[in-house]
This record gives C-alpha cells, sequence and structure tokens, in this order.
C-alpha cells in the first residue's frame, strides 16, 4: 500500500519543482544560521542566492561525518536548543559519537517516512509491529515506534535482546510485521527452532530489516527460514534515521528514495565529481525539509547506483540499489561499527604484541566473523602453550570490553604481516554483500 | 643437572617447520631431539640441539621468534613403572609437570626424557634427593 499516494507518486516535473523550492530554502537558512556551512560557502565562492537549479547543488561542498565530530555535540544544529525537542547520537565510532537534533516538526516528518516505509514494506493500520531494532540513542527502536504509530498500525517495543522472551511475545500477540536487523532475524529464529517453535508457523507476513549491509542471499535465507516477505530500509542518523529509503514489497529490487525530502547523488568518491545515472559510487543526501540538523551534500561512505525508471509499485521515486561497500574502512560487524584504529588502540596498550595487525571480516552461516591477526612480540614468547593462548585470550577480552564484539585473535610471527609502504592493508573483508 | 632447550614460534602454516629444519641443516646443526606442540593457529617447536648458540643466532637472523629455556634431562629406567616412580616423586613434592617428550637416545639401559617443570631447581633437588640420575646438557647434546 502506498501511505502517501500524492507524494510518492508525484509525476517527476513536479517532484523537481518541489525539491528546487525546499533546496533553496535549506540552503538559504544554513546559511544563516549554522556557521559552519556559511564559512563553507564563503570558502567555495557560493552565494545561497547562485542555487537556481537542481543543477547547481554540486556546487556546493561536500559534508563529512568528520566536519560533524568538528562541530560536536551540537555545533551543526540550525536552530535554537528551545526548539530542539530530540537528540539522537551514533553508535560509537573513533572518539566522539554523531549528535543530531529534532524539532517538533522534524519528529513528525521523520514518522511520516517511517510510516509510508512501514506501507511500502507491507504494513498498514491492522497490522502488529515487533519492532526488534534497539530504542535508545540510536535511531532504529524509536524511528520505527514513530512511524508504526503515524500509521496507525500496533507496535509492541520490545527493543533488542532477550530473544527467548521476544519468540514467546511473537507466538502469544501474533504479530504480523517484524522489524530487525537482518542478523538478529536470523538468531530469532534459531533460537525459535531451539525452543521448538517453527518461524514459519508464526503469524508474520512481512519482515523490514535494515541498519547493517546485507545480501540478496541472506534475503532469500530469511525468507526460507521465516516464511515472511524480506524488505531493505536504509537511514542513518546523520541524515534522519531509518526510512530515507525503502524497498517496495512488490518489486523488492532497489530502495525508493523519499526524495521529496532528501536529494541523493552519487559521485566518484575519488574526485567528488557527479556520477550519470546508472553509475556505482558514493551516495551523498542533502536533506530539504529538515530543521533542526539539516546536512548538505552529506557523504555517506555507502556505495550504491541509482535507477529512475518506473517501478511496478507505482511509486515514481528513484531507487537505489542495495549498498554494495563502503568508502572508508569502517566495519559494520553485527550492527556494531568498528574502526581499525580502535583495535590498534587496544593492541597498543598491550606489551605482548606488536602494532602489526590485520583484520578478517567473514560470513560465516549467518554472523559477522573478526579474527584479528596480531603478531606476537618476541619479550612475551613462551615455550608453553598455555601462556600463548592466555595472550590472545587476553586481547579478545580487551577487545570486546573497549568495541563490543567477539573477535577471535590469532597470533603470527614477527613480520609475518606483509609491511606496505604506503597505507597498509589493514582489512580483508571476505563477505559477499 | 639442567639442559638448555630451544623454542621457536611457529605459525601453523604449510612448510613451516620443514623451513626451521632446512635452516638447522644448512648450518650443520644436530637435532637431538624435539617436540611440537600444536593448537590450531600456532605451533611451538621445542629443539635440544648440539649447539643452543649457533641455533639461537640462525633462527633469529631468519626472523623466527626464538626462546630458551631450562629443562631437565631425566634417566628413566627402562621397564614398567619406571615413568610411574618418577611423577610420583614429583607429584609427592607438589611439583608440576609442564610438558615432557623423550630423547631419542637411550642412556645405557635407561630411556631419558626431557622435563619441563614448573619450579626447575626445585625439581632437580627432589630427584638428586631421590637418587634419580640426570644427565647435564653438556653430555646430552653430544651423546
Amino acid at each position: 500500500m502506498i501511505y502517501d499516494m500524492e507524494f510518492e507518486t508525484l509525476p517527476r516535473e513536479a517532484l523537481s519543482a518541489i525539491q528546487l523550492r525546499r533546496l533553496q530554502a535549506t540552503i538559504q537558512r544554513v546559511y544563516a544560521t549554522v556557521p559552519f556551512y556559511r564559512q563553507k560557502f564563503d570558502e567555495s565562492g557560493v552565494k545561497p542566492g547562485d542555487i537556481r537549479s537542481l543543477e547547481d547543488l554540486k556546487r556546493l561542498p561536500f559534508t563529512t561525518k568528520q566536519d560533524l565530530r568538528d562541530n560536536y555535540p551540537f555545533g551543526m544544529f540550525a536552530v535554537p536548543m528551545d526548539n530542539v525537542v530530540r537528540i539522537h547520537a551514533s553508535s560509537g565510532t573513533t572518539g566522539k559519537p554523531t549528535v543530531v537534533g529534532y524539532t517538533a516538526r522534524d519528529i513528525t516528518t521523520w514518522a511520516s517516512m517511517m510510516a509510508r516505509s512501514l506501507a511500502a514494506g507491507g504494513a498498514w493500520q491492522d497490522d502488529i509491529i515487533h519492532n526488534a531494532y534497539g530504542y535508545g540513542l540510536f535511531t532504529g527502536g524509536l524511528g520505527v515506534h514513530y512511524g508504526a504509530e503515524k500509521l496507525g498500525a500496533s507496535v509492541i517495543p520490545v527493543s533488542g535482546g532477550n530473544t527467548k522472551r521476544q519468540i514467546v511475545i511473537m507466538k502469544d500477540f501474533g504479530p504480523t510485521i517484524l522489524t530487525a536487523t537482518p542478523s538478529y532475524t536470523l538468531h530469532l529464529a534459531e533460537v525459535a527452532t531451539e525452543m521448538g517453535v517453527d518461524f514459519r508457523n508464526l503469524n508474520f507476513k512481512f519482515g523490514i530489516f535494515g541498519a547493517e549491509p546485507w545480501s540478496e542471499r541472506m534475503r532469500e535465507e530469511i525468507e526460507r527460514k521465516t516464511g515472511m516477505v524480506a524488505v531493505d530500509i536504509y537511514g542513518l542518523s546523520e541524515v534522519m534515521g531509518p526510512g530515507v529509503a525503502i524497498e517496495c514489497h512488490e518489486a523488492k529490487k532497489g530502495l525508493h528514495i523519499f526524495e521529496d525530502h532528501f536529494i541523493a547523488e552519487i559521485i566518484n568518491p575519488a574526485t567528488g565529481e557527479v556520477l550519470p545515472e546508472g553509475e556505482t559510487g558514493e551516495l551523498v543526501f542533502t536533506t530539504i525539509t529538515k530543521e533542526a540538523f539539516p546536512v548538505i551534500r552529506y557523504r555517506t561512505r555507502d556505495i550504491t547506483s541509482l535507477n529512475s525508471e518506473p517501478c511496478i509499485c507505482g511509486r515514481t521515486l528513484t531507487r537505489m540499489n542495495k549498498i554494495s561497500g563502503r568508502t572508508d574502512d569502517m566495519l559494520i560487524i553485527r550492527g556494531v561499527n568498528v574502526f581499525p584504529s580502535q583495535i590498534e588502540s587496544v593492541l597498543m596498550e598491550m606489551d605482548e604484541v606488536e602494532p602489526h595487525y590485520q583484520l578478517f571480516v567473514d560470513r560465516k552461516g549467518n554472523l559477522d566473523t573478526l579474527t584479528i591477526n596480531v603478531e606476537l612480540g618476541e619479550k612475551a614468547f613462551s615455550d608453553e602453550v598455555k601462556v600463548l593462548q592466555d595472550i590472545s585470550q587476553k586481547i579478545s577480552k580487551n577487545i570486546k570490553d573497549y568495541l563490543g564484539v567477539s573477535a577471535k585473535v590469532k597470533l603470527v610471527e614477527p613480520k609475518a604481516i606483509t609491511r606496505s609502504e604506503g597505507k597498509a592493508v589493514r582489512v580483508i573483508d571476505n563477505r559477499k554483500i | 643437572m639442567k639442559a638448555e632447550q630451544i623454542s621457536v614460534f611457529l605459525e601453523n602454516k604449510a612448510g613451516r617447520l620443514a623451513e626451521v629444519a632446512g635452516i638447522l641443516a644448512e648450518a650443520g646443526v644436530n637435532i637431538r631431539a624435539l617436540s611440537l606442540a600444536d593448537t590450531s593457529d600456532f605451533g611451538v617447536l621445542r629443539l635440544i640441539v648440539d649447539n643452543n648458540e649457533k641455533t639461537k643466532e640462525i633462527l633469529k637472523k631468519r626472523g623466527f621468534t626464538v626462546g630458551k629455556t631450562n629443562v631437565v634431562a631425566v634417566k628413566v629406567t627402562d621397564r614398567p613403572g619406571g615413568l610411574h616412580n618418577i611423577l610420583d616423586i614429583l607429584y609427592n613434592a607438589g611439583i608440576n609437570v609442564e610438558y615432557m617428550y623423550a630423547f631419542v637416545q637411550q642412556s645405557g639401559n635407561n630411556a631419558v626424557m626431557i622435563f619441563r617443570f614448573d619450579n626447575t631447581d626445585k625439581a632437580v633437588e627432589i630427584l638428586n634427593k631421590n637418587g634419580i640420575q640426570m644427565i647435564d646438557g653438556k653430555t646430552l647434546y653430544t651423546m
């Protein structure tokens, strides 16, 4: 079903006209209220009045994650704090998290985008939504929650964890829609099996999965194991949260971007040049209705391509393909953001190993696995195996404590890790996404 | 009554052990006894050789992580109960055996076992007190 028939099926010309009007207003506003944008625009020699067509967007400078960090916590807010009603923050990354704010109208807009998303994913007013995204600073839980209420569905705010109880609730309450990360969904299915519950006999019809990259193969597996239709949802807190783009359950072929609120571009990540439709590159977003935290040409670091061909669902909105990778070295392992530099700092604090390491990411079955190869220090070597095993266990424990992710540690011989003259190859991601 | 043992850290990958053996062969080092402790990820090779300094130096030069440990070479009567007798003495004295392995050559009618104890000095003292024969390093390397 289409939640907002008018805006989701606009003729392209009408949509472009709305985009331009909203873009111009946004640019005027950030120039006036956010010192960061004023300075960046001035440095690029672009005045808000220069934006006369959507084509002119590419004259504006990019905004990066680092810019957001530099303005931590509230430096990028475009409204005074009295108008901010909600604050979210991204999951822990290097150093500081990214903090985003919402006005009351932003929350309403977000709820509408999520209502549209849930509807596109197969939900409607008579549905019961089992929302297993985490509630808290993370935008997933509350984003879905507000959208479900806006849509008029019933929402079970179960959040993440306590898996056995979730299965009992699923059995007893009979939810028809599941919202969760794809990896947690497979975990739910496994636990259900252990408890003697066949997921396929539950009431579920559709699952709306996101917050981590997942493949077509994983979709097939989820659909086979759970008996529901699985759709992909995309979002990031910097742009809004979940509900920036959604697959329709009819086609399951690319995610419709809500272009009346977000303008998407694909750029060559190396040169910044805008690529023509269909070419693969880095996804860049400009928000054109957000009040508290507008972003201009925000580089998501996600790799994808766009496709504006008409869709069988009736929406006229451009689709982005499933994310195929990331431009930076951030790893998302079982939903946790991991930067190699964080692992490095854990290793640096330990005398037993050298700061030479390599990370291997694999997907075994449904779960991402992280293996850290690290060179054993000369002084820490022992003729006793248990001493060496204690070292790898200690590293695993420290990684788990600091980063919240389990890793297998493999001690390797000195110089076993190839030294590079340029940028070291720290990460080998073998996941097929 | 202690002997020196060379230990080498080995990644669990094909050809690594052969490489060590090759380096030692090239250097004319004779391996007198060895044991390989392995885990799924790495191994520790322990060697009794006829020239400790040379072995250590040459392996280090070739990029291996090398350690030196004191072990004890014990003469074990080559008949049923021979090993048990020794282990019993050690157990009663509260000494733990970290690991042990056999020496290739016999000494007269005795088997020779290489022991790594948690407390080497005390172990030597106890074994001495109980009349258990040990072989010093110098003899061992060229036996």
